[in-house]
């Protein structure tokens, strides 16, 4: 039961993972609360949603979902932050303008396509499930499970194993002596908006997968839980966001499986407060430090 | 082998300008040095050479072409590269990732390695420290670190922005040392400094910059006589 309870945990806590992985690379890199983050959850979720309705199979609607969720990661971000930047506008002004377009965004979709919940096409994944140790994981969790792994192992390999990553990193540092050292900053900041876009988009698909329940307002969720993980792990520290998603994902099916499912989100934040309180930087923080 | 010439350079932030036309040359091959005191316009200068701000006025001419109010990277990609104020090393990654930075335009590997070798015998310390992160050195590694990743873009034209500031007097005739080798080397030098007579023991012509005016010039060793400088300078 317990060891159950750590697999369902682990498979939740690697979709809050890849979501938060993405969201903490847009803070980190290019400095900016971007609050339509979860839209491209929701985005991502119904484009596969769409896809597969059309008869697509999954190993292709997953890949073009994500990618086109990265595309409209970056158009939003030139729309909406661009203006901004060159003005050179404190946060709190990205954040108000990206919290009111993502509120239009989430409100004009509802009233496009209804509240409801949408389910993917039946036998989209074979029903099978693999038992062994007493432990039961259907294909889709499989599947999920996979997708997660590849991805994150994808973003680590991009980030320190490529000099693209390298100028990433650099960027996020100093963005001014990037740019002297021969970055087309403007270019590499939309690759970020690009490649985080991408990873709200394959985890609102993984996680409409997990549930089977798309709907509109399913980014505004996980932005929440996308927080507690960024902040938990430091933010823009790529390695907390995965430790931070994974231990979340457990204690909330831990939270519910022992004590109360109305409950998995109040001891999710409260833990939040918690670890702030004694870390304000996060677990695995050093942008506090770095600051000083 | 680069000549930089600026004419009548006009900046200013928002409303308040900071440099009224400024005119002065730098000829292939040469280490000219522009010095004055704290706030006389000389960041305001390289920021505006490297295209970190747009100018309001005036030309800026590399090789003969017009390069004011190029983006920064594209500047770069001609050749001109700046060493900027208080080194900005990128702290939390390691020296040789900061070398690596450096070369970020050269798609060659192997003239990467080749740049990179170049630079760690250039700089033997740094070769010792190729895994520490940079914001571990020491101010004077750092500066060292801070010119070998300028060199890594394999500049033809130099601009450095107060290489001396906050360290040691042996360690900065160690950095100018280094200068004028490079100079010896074919490498066209802007130096920009507060350290006066540090600057103009290896410049060949000098300027003397005053709240946003070119005030005096001529070649080093006339500057460095001129009772004026001498007086506000070099501390006689």
């Amino acid at each position: 039961m317990l060891a159950q309870q750590l697999l369902n945990g682990l498979l939740l806590g690697a979709t809050y993972a890849l979501f938060a992985l993405g969201f903490t690379l847009m803070f980190g890199v290019l400095r900016v609360v971007n609050l339509t983050y979860g839209f491209y959850f929701t985005a991502g979720a119904f484009l596969a949603l769409w896809l597969t309705q059309a008869g697509a199979p999954l190993f292709l609607a997953l890949p073009a979902a994500a990618i086109a969720s990265g595309l409209i990661a970056t158009l939003l971000d030139w729309l909406l932050l661009t203006r901004l930047r060159r003005a050179g506008a404190d946060e709190l002004a990205s954040l108000m303008v990206t919290l009111g377009a993502v509120l239009a965004l989430y409100a004009g979709m509802t009233a496009w396509l209804g509240p409801d919940i949408r389910r993917l096409p039946p036998g989209l994944i074979a029903a099978g499930a693999l038992e062994a140790f007493g432990l039961r994981i259907t294909l889709a969790q499989i599947l999920i499970l996979a997708a997660c792994a590849l991805l994150v192992g994808l973003l680590l390999w991009l980030m320190r194993g490529t000099r693209l990553g390298l100028a990433i990193r650099a960027m996020a540092e100093r963005p001014d002596t990037a740019a002297l050292m021969g970055i087309a900053t403007a270019r590499l900041a939309a690759l970020v908006s690009f490649v985080s876009g991408a990873l709200a988009g394959a985890g609102g698909v993984l996680i409409g997968l997990n549930f089977n329940a798309i709907h509109p307002y399913m980014g505004e969720s996980m932005m929440l839980r996308g927080f507690v993980v960024i902040v938990v792990g430091g933010l823009g520290n790529i390695f907390g966001a995965l430790v931070a998603g994974l231990l979340l994902g457990i204690i909330e099916v831990l939270t519910a499986g022992y004590i109360s499912s109305g409950l998995k989100e109040a001891v999710a934040f409260a833990l939040l407060v918690l670890v702030l309180w004694t870390r304000p930087a996060g677990l695995f923080g050093t942008t506090l430090a770095r600051k000083a | 082998m680069s000549t930089l010439e600026v004419h009548g350079l006009t900046c200013a932030y928002g409303r308040t300008e900071v440099l009224h036309g400024l005119d002065f040359a730098v000829p292939d091959g040469r280490i000219v040095c522009l010095i004055g005191a704290n706030g006389a316009g000389k960041t305001t200068t390289l920021r505006a050479l490297s295209g970190q701000i747009r100018p309001r006025a005036g030309r800026i001419l590399l090789d003969g072409a017009e390069i004011a109010g190029m983006a920064p990277h594209r500047i770069v990609a001609r050749g001109m590269v700046q060493v900027p104020e208080g080194r900005q090393v990128f702290a939390s990654l390691s020296v040789d990732e900061n070398l690596a930075l450096g070369a970020w335009l050269c798609a060659d590997a192997h003239e990467r390695a080749r740049r990179r070798e170049a630079a760690l015998s250039r700089f033997p310390r740094l070769r010792e420290r190729l895994r520490q992160p940079a914001g571990a050195l020491s101010g004077g590694e750092q500066q060292m670190l801070a010119i070998g990743r300028a060199l890594m873009a394999g500049p033809k034209l130099l601009l450095l922005d107060e290489p001396s500031m906050g360290l040691a007097p042996l360690v900065v005739e160690e950095i100018f040392a280094i200068l004028a080798g490079l100079r010896r080397e074919g490498i066209t030098i802007l130096l920009i400094e507060q350290n006066a007579s540090a600057a103009l023991e290896i410049a060949d012509t000098a300027y003397v910059i005053e709240t946003g005016r070119i005030a005096l010039s001529g070649s080093a060793a006339e500057v460095a006589r001129n009772p004026a400088v001498v007086a506000a300078y070099l501390g006689g």
